[in-house]
């Protein structure tokens, strides 16, 4: 070695090795997580095996769960998870991706600093710092809303929600009733309170991940759409949103997957209704809320059928990825470059 | 140079000559601006609506819970059907236990995966299958996940644990924290880590040094909702480390195989009782729950700040 | 702060609220071992995992055996009777609980003998939210109609006849039923599988029946939320639920024709009626008796008869005496109903059976 070693060097023999190890190690890690995975699937599949052998291919058509004569079908929980699980992944995005932009476009710091610009306190030392207190504080009490409990928010539709919507549910079927979505009245739980709780459930998952995703966005891509002439809303739908796609979708599938897999908040809401039915305000059902509901009293027998249940969920979550997955190479290619 | 003379209704000299100063004004008649200030109104508008169920949520949680919010939570046991006052101690102690339990075995294993998969070329099949299975995971319902800690760990050290119930939590954080770190790691901008190979600095050194701590505000988010969620879950509790109504750690001597009290099992039972008393701790446990889970927030924001700024 | 103080923190807060509650008591024994060993001397862990019927009951004689017992600690969680009754096959726990019982091929695979007890009982309500109606007299006919589907509207005649001068709204009968597996269900429609034929047909006795009508809520709470917020509804509780929330009860018909009211009298002599054979395990679904209430179930206790350790058997065998003698003052508090004493007879005599291992067990 000279004298002075410079800072770019070619990296030692140590390095080197620990560098080949590291590698290793994270292989192995990732190698890790999908033998868990396989494990789990090939785990709930030996234990579905005897169900599949008896029923087949029947209980995904069929409709009728009657454990007293043994037929068991969960095409109207198929329906409801997905049902559900698309109308919260909606209204979920539509509110979570309006807070991510609020949030990382700092409309509540410009607010804040024009109204102390105007009242004179803008450059006074604890004043100052208000702008940036409330933008921390606004994204903290976003995030409070993924602490929350599932019980409590299950316990928080039934007795908040329900009564709130349902005059307004019963209004709409009374005048619209023609209309297939307001094709029954709420009596209780059903689709709606169902899927205005999931869809505040996955709201955190898809704000947090969207707004880091939009102030990743590198500013020179902002500044140069300026420069173009655009306004700031251009901007954001123009440019920033479309290169923040990619983070901003991998928060909608962990948010549709975890939406798919509710459990307990939908057990308690969702009005446990083996029926099939586009009604908004109808009860229905889901496949994790059926897992939830029927498993602690299940016998031997029926915890073989939960469990093709709960294959065929997992199947759902795959199909749904593959499909997501296609359709985001599609979308991106047209998108990509602007690093 | 000519400067720009702003007496009002002046055309303008020199260069600016012909610029139209009239129409370079803000004015809400113009259709991008209206625009522009609606959809500003309406994402205003939004946010708030977003906030209500959160205070909705926190003033139940207060109202019906609140009176019983005192330093004796902490330190008392759950108490019996019509036995007044009593606590939650141990649950606090359980859950605290349990999610650090589930935190350390699936955020190491996520962070390690995420490595390997956002250096993995596109034609790595290993890559994709973990992609895969990682989303796979996503939708997996709580209930499984304690169903399957039960016949892994349970059955086979023969009594429900808290090791169990971390087992079960980490499954359910782990797709969380892989698939964001992955996700952070790889939009951590290409030159700087064209820099560090530049300057000689081996693939590890490079994430180590570069890729990881630039990445780690995204995967902080990453690893706080997961924690934040598995904080919550009750079904994969029930399973694997079902309740106690004592304290984890007696006389010095903690013994890790045995039942564990926990927020979210006391919150189940309790809430479903036909008893005053207990649906009262039960919402106080609510609130602590969320608390904490806050407080857990703010730590880890304190840490990827120290993390920038060391 | 530096960083590893920060991650520091939640276990430091863990161990301060864990220290500050550091009791008297002696340290653990490996109580859940299958080691054939004695117990070191020390505090004897008893688990048990089951029903939700009678956890209240359970949980409180619990506290009130371990705070006079020092060195016996007791937890009971619900986790639904089917899988108490799994844990108690798989041997993860000391004991189980049940509102059915168990098999008899469940009870094939326990190698070691299982040992049934009854240990309360209690009434299933058909509580009701009819504004105006302070007093609801429902005939067999007019509940089983109810719950077929066939009797649709408070004002029905079959609902009228038995509640003369009562003014019955002209509105629909809103049900409520489970959502979720229970032993309450199984016993409710058990009941209406014995009053009913058709019935029996459809949909039958189960845990999970497919009701032909009603809204389905989870959990007795689910359902008091229901009917407390729904008015003119009806549905099924325990006995418990109804009176906390002060919810009017349905006074029903029994088989001798009879209107019995749900009371801890009325319960007992139901009771009364149901003959307990050797293994302990019996139903009242029809009970006869002037005075009995018509919808009333034992609850079980599952025993394994042979422990390996002799402190642990020492230690149920107390526990449950406890439970049979003193313990059944508390039940009638609680909405429970206190078991007739030649039960609790028979009951004794059957836990004084069960023994602790000479030899080895495995598990």
């Amino acid at each position: 070695m000279s004298h002075e070693t410079p800072i770019a060097r070619p990296p030692s023999r140590g390095q080197l090795l620990a560098d080949a190890a590291f590698r290793r190690l994270s292989q192995l890690s990732a190698a890790l997580v999908l033998a868990v995975v396989a494990f789990i699937v090939l785990r709930i599949a030996f234990a579905a095996a005897p169900a599949v052998r008896e029923h087949g291919l029947d209980f995904l058509t069929g409709r009728v769960w009657d454990p007293n004569k043994g037929r068991y079908a969960i095409l109207p929980e198929i329906w409801g998870t997905l049902y559900t699980s698309a109308l919260a992944l909606v209204l979920g995005t539509a509110f979570g991706g309006a807070v991510a932009i609020f949030l990382s476009e700092g409309f509540l710091a410009q607010a804040t600093y024009r109204v102390l610009r105007a009242s004179g306190l803008a450059l006074r030392p604890g004043w100052s710092k208000l702008p940036d207190l409330l933008e921390v504080t606004l994204k903290n009490l976003v995030s409070l809303l993924a602490a929350i409990p599932s019980v409590v928010y299950g316990l928080w539709g039934l007795f908040v929600v329900i009564p709130l919507v349902r005059p307004a549910c019963n209004w709409l079927h009374l005048k619209m009733g023609w209309l297939p979505l307001f094709g029954t009245d709420l009596s209780g739980p059903g689709v709606l309170p169902a899927v205005i709780v999931l869809a505040i459930m996955i709201l955190p998952t898809i704000t947090a991940i969207s707004t880091d995703a939009l102030l990743a966005v590198p500013s020179k891509l902002r500044m140069a759409a300026y420069g173009l002439g655009a306004t700031r809303w251009e901007t954001v739908l123009g440019v920033i949103v479309p290169t923040a796609s990619r983070g901003i979708f991998g928060g909608v599938v962990l948010a549709f997957g975890r939406a798919l897999g509710e459990t307990m908040a939908l057990a308690m809401l969702v009005g446990n209704a083996n029926q099939i039915s586009v009604s908004l305000f109808s009860p229905a059902n889901t496949l994790a809320a059926l897992l939830a509901n029927a498993f602690p009293e299940a016998g031997p027998r029926q915890v073989g059928v939960l469990m093709y249940a709960a294959l065929v969920l997992l199947g759902i979550t795959l199909a749904v990825n593959v499909i997501g997955s296609i359709l985001l190479q599609r979308a991106s290619a047209a998108v990509e470059g602007a690093r | 140079m000519d400067a720009i003379t702003s007496v009002p209704g002046s055309a303008p000299q020199g260069p600016f000559a012909g610029v139209d100063l009239d129409g370079l004004e803000r004015s809400l008649r113009r259709p991008r601006t209206l625009m522009g200030v609606l959809l500003s109104g309406l994402v205003s508008a939004m946010t708030l609506l977003a906030l209500v169920p959160l205070f909705s949520v926190l003033f139940m949680l207060a109202w019906r819970g609140g009176k019983k919010l005192s330093l004796s939570l902490f330190t008392q046991l759950p108490p019996a059907p019509l036995e007044a006052g009593g606590g939650f101690g141990n649950a606090i102690v359980g859950t605290l236990f349990m999610v650090g339990i589930a935190t350390v075995i699936s955020v190491p294993v996520g962070i390690l995966s995420a490595t390997h998969l956002a250096q993995a070329g596109r034609e790595s099949r290993l890559a994709a299958a973990v992609r895969f299975a990682g989303k796979v995971l996503t939708g997996f319902p709580s209930i499984l996940a304690g169903v399957f800690a039960y016949g892994a760990v349970v059955l086979v050290t023969g009594t429900f644990s808290p090791v169990a119930g971390g087992v079960a939590l980490s499954i359910l954080m782990l797709p969380t924290v892989m698939l964001t770190a992955e996700d952070a790691i790889r939009a951590v901008p290409a030159r700087m880590k064209e820099a560090a190979i530049g300057m000689g600095a081996t693939p590890t050194q490079t994430t180590w040094m570069v890729l990881l701590p630039t990445a780690l505000p995204g995967i902080l988010t990453g690893v706080m909702l997961a924690v934040a969620r598995a904080a919550g879950e009750t079904a994969p509790l029930i399973f694997t480390a079902l309740f106690s109504n004592y304290w984890i750690l007696s006389h010095g001597r903690l013994n890790l195989m045995q039942p564990t009290a926990s927020l979210a099992v006391l919150i189940y039972n309790f809430a479903g009782m036909p008893f005053e008393n207990q649906v009262e701790l039960a919402w106080a446990a609510a609130l602590v729950l969320v608390l904490l889970v806050l407080a857990a927030n703010l730590a880890g924001q304190g840490l990827s700040r120290r993390q920038i700024t060391s | 702060m530096p960083a590893h103080r920060i991650l520091a923190m939640p276990f430091v807060f863990a161990a301060a609220i864990a220290a500050s509650s550091c009791s008297e008591k002696t340290p653990p024994s490996a109580g859940t071992s299958a080691a054939p060993a004695p117990s070191q001397g020390g505090t004897v862990r008893i688990q048990g995992a089951g029903a939700s019927f009678p956890a209240p009951l359970y949980s409180k004689w619990f506290k009130s055996y371990s705070g006079s017992h020092e060195n016996v600690q007791v937890d009971y969680q619900s986790v639904g009777s089917g899988s108490g009754v799994k844990s108690f096959i798989d041997k993860t726990v000391d004991f189980g609980a049940s509102d059915a019982a168990m098999s008899p091929e469940e009870i094939q695979r326990v190698d070691v003998g299982v040992q049934l007890l009854p240990m309360t009982a209690g009434s299933i309500v058909l509580a009701y939210n009819v504004p105006g109606v302070k007093e609801l007299k429902l005939s067999r006919a007019a509940y089983t109609g109810i719950f077929l589907g066939k009797v649709k509207r408070w004002n029905d005649p079959a609902i009228a006849k038995a509640n003369p001068g009562v003014k019955l709204p002209d509105s629909p009968i809103n049900v409520v039923v489970r959502a979720d597996s229970s032993g309450t269900t199984y016993v409710f429609t058990k009941h209406l599988s014995a009053v009913s034929p058709e019935f029996a047909k459809n949909p039958g006795n189960d845990k999970m029946p497919n009701w032909p009508v009603g809204t389905r809520s989870k959990g007795n709470e689910g359902v008091t939320a229901s009917l407390m917020m729904t008015p003119g509804s009806i549905g099924y509780v325990e006995y418990g639920y109804a009176k906390s929330q002060n919810l009017p009860t349905a006074i029903l018909e029994n088989r001798s024709g009879a209107f019995v009211a749900a009371t801890p009298a009325s319960g007992q002599a139901a009771l009364a009626s149901a003959q307990l054979p050797d293994d302990l395990i019996a139903w009242a679904s029809d009970p006869e008796g002037k005075d009995a209430y018509p919808i009333v179930t034992y609850t079980w206790v599952m025993l394994y008869k042979k422990y390996p350790d002799r402190a642990k058997v020492a230690a149920i065998q107390d526990l449950f005496r406890f439970a049979l003698g003193d313990g059944q003052k508390e039940a009638e508090a609680l909405g429970y109903i206190p078991l007739p004493q030649n039960v609790v007879e028979r009951d004794l005599a059957a836990l004084q059976r069960v023994a602790s291992a000479e030899n080895v067990t495995s598990r």
